[in-house]
């Protein structure tokens, strides 16, 4: 039993088609590429909201903003 | 090349490893950019020597063994059915054999070397050996980057020379050849090589490592890491971006372009012979496969490097790396779907484990290199023995050759990793530092190891500084 459908070479590879494992379960696999997909998008969109949120917690401070207006260090 | 295809067949598999060999070369390029740009300023021009002279000597010492070791070590250490050396190894890698120069494949002058030999090497065998001599510089470049700004460099080109001259490619001998040991034997597979590259190198690094200490000052003194920021994040990242491009090339050269499916033995009675692309193995794949697989298991491993890491640039770039290292075992079979799920796990691992590591063991690796190439690399090869169990893992013309499976990946990856990777580096960075040539004095490290190169550069500009001076003066341009 293999994977892939192939277990020898003893075939004549003119005839073979596919040969990438669990053939069959392409459109599982499409349905969890596009999870992912979609799932990367909203945590993105979290870590950078997280991370602006953390900025401008600083920003808020005016000699901090000027500080960083002159690109020197905040704290 | 008594045909006309079979000359067209010969003209086209030379000048297809002619091609990857330009692009592998981007590869060292790359390496070199990531490292000075890792770097602090004072450490920039040491590190960027200590990688380019790893260039000539493992290539001179690629040709006068490293080549020969990869035909005469197949058999393994007497592991495989009490052989040894293969015979014939010497008929075209031996330093002193007639096709390791300018040879037009006809009749031989040498004892042994018959005419099939040369018809068949003649015009191959450079353009394999380089290609086969970049892997080599990759495999030692990989280390390079992690014991950057304390390593001597004398001391690294020892440990250069062991890794891209021996190491690797007893490794390449025992799981990169048709007829390795660890190929028939434990069905070991690693088309693009996870292991025999990169878990090597990874694991070297780590050897290495663990001897040489971490950074001054790289971790406080209750253990926890200090961020040693690389001077020039630009160059980090553009040098990523073309160690990527130069992948392209890696991954073309571990295929055979094309051959006989009657030739690997894969065919059966009756069955027309066709042209295929195969594996280093002799097992068929297509290029389709592996652009199809290296895309997406790059986009995976980005992917979930950006995610793991929210955003930071350098573990971005080598997540991307980690996923192409991670699916490369197998990239020639997967769905692509499965690599760029296989890319963005393996980031994951690579990027917690370095972490990990960094933290529990004090271990500075200063690129990520133990990371993205050995543990990515690792994880790689056995995830390749689950996903493809079962299929014959070398080619058609052997017989009785094992087919993969999970036990005999596993074990393959522990002899990439530590018995070849991390011990023979390990040994020989405790024999170095027994006698104080493997680290730099501290005085040196604090100081910078460009301290002599910017000391004359400075006293150069002052002095010319000061000659444009008097000439202004004597023009009366300045008073």
């Amino acid at each position: 039993m293999s994977t892939t459908g192939i277990s020898s070479w003893a075939v004549d590879i003119g005839q073979v088609g596919a040969i990438y494992p669990f053939q069959g379960t392409e459109f599982i696999l499409f349905l969890a590429g596009v999870a992912f997909w979609i799932i990367w998008h909203i945590v993105q969109l979290r870590q950078e909201d997280q991370t602006y949120e953390d900025d401008l917690r600083h920003l808020k401070d005016p000699e901090k903003l000027e500080r960083a207006m002159r690109n020197q260090k905040l704290e | 090349m008594d045909t006309d295809i079979g000359a067209l067949t010969v003209i086209f598999t030379e000048f297809y490893y002619w091609i990857t060999i330009p692009l592998m070369f981007l590869i060292h390029v790359g390496f070199c950019m990531y490292e000075v740009g890792a770097s602090r300023r004072k450490n920039m021009m040491h590190t960027l020597m200590k990688n380019t002279m790893l260039i000539p000597l493992v290539t001179i010492t690629f040709f006068f063994f490293g080549w020969w070791i990869y035909f005469a070590f197949p058999n393994g250490p007497f592991i495989f059915e009490g052989k040894g050396l293969v015979e014939g190894a010497s008929i075209n890698a031996a330093p002193w054999s007639e096709l390791m120069g300018t040879h037009l494949g006809g009749a031989s002058f040498q004892d042994g070397v018959t005419g099939d030999d040369t018809a068949f090497w003649a015009r191959i065998n450079g353009v394999f050996w380089a290609a086969f001599l970049l892997f080599s510089w990759t495999a030692a470049s990989i280390v390079s980057g992690a014991v950057i700004e304390r390593i001597r460099s004398g001391a690294f080109w020892i440990i250069a020379v062991l890794v891209g001259s021996c190491t690797w490619i007893i490794d390449a001998s025992w799981g990169w050849h048709p007829e390795g040991w660890m190929v028939q034997m434990l069905g070991y597979h690693d088309a693009y090589a996870s292991g025999v590259i990169h878990a090597i190198a990874g694991g070297a690094a780590l050897g290495v490592l663990v001897v040489l200490g971490p950074r001054i000052g790289k971790f406080r003194a209750d253990g926890t890491p200090r961020n040693i920021v690389p001077h020039n994040p630009w160059l980090v990242t553009v040098g990523l971006f073309l160690i990527y491009t130069g992948f392209w090339g890696f991954y073309v050269a571990c295929n055979v372009p094309i051959i006989s499916s009657a030739d690997i033995g894969s065919t059966v009675e009756g069955a027309t012979p066709v042209f295929t692309a195969t594996t280093i193995y002799l097992t068929p794949t297509t290029l389709s496969a592996i652009v199809f697989n290296f895309l997406m298991s790059l986009s995976g491993g980005l992917l979930a490097g950006y995610m793991v890491s929210k955003g930071d640039a350098f573990w971005t770039y080598s997540g991307g790396l980690a996923g192409i290292i991670t699916a490369s075992a197998g990239n020639d079979l997967y769905h692509p779907i499965q690599a760029m799920f296989i890319g963005a796990v393996g980031t994951v691992v690579a990027y917690k484990l370095h972490h990990w590591v960094e933290r529990t063991f004090k271990v500075d690796d200063a690129v990520g290199a133990v990371a993205v190439h050995g543990y990515a690399g690792f994880f790689g090869l056995v995830v390749a023995g689950f996903m493809l169990w079962g299929h014959p893992a070398t080619a058609g013309y052997i017989e009785g050759g094992a087919t993969i499976n999970p036990l005999g990946q596993f074990a393959g990856a522990v002899i990439m990793f530590f018995v070849l990777g991390f011990l023979p580096a390990w040994i020989l960075a405790k024999i170095m530092n027994a006698f104080g040539m493997l680290r730099i004095p501290p005085e040196l490290e604090i100081a910078g190891l460009d301290l002599a190169d910017f000391h004359d550069r400075y006293l150069s500009d002052e002095d010319v500084t000061r000659a444009e001076e008097e000439e202004a003066r004597r023009l009366g341009l300045i008073r």
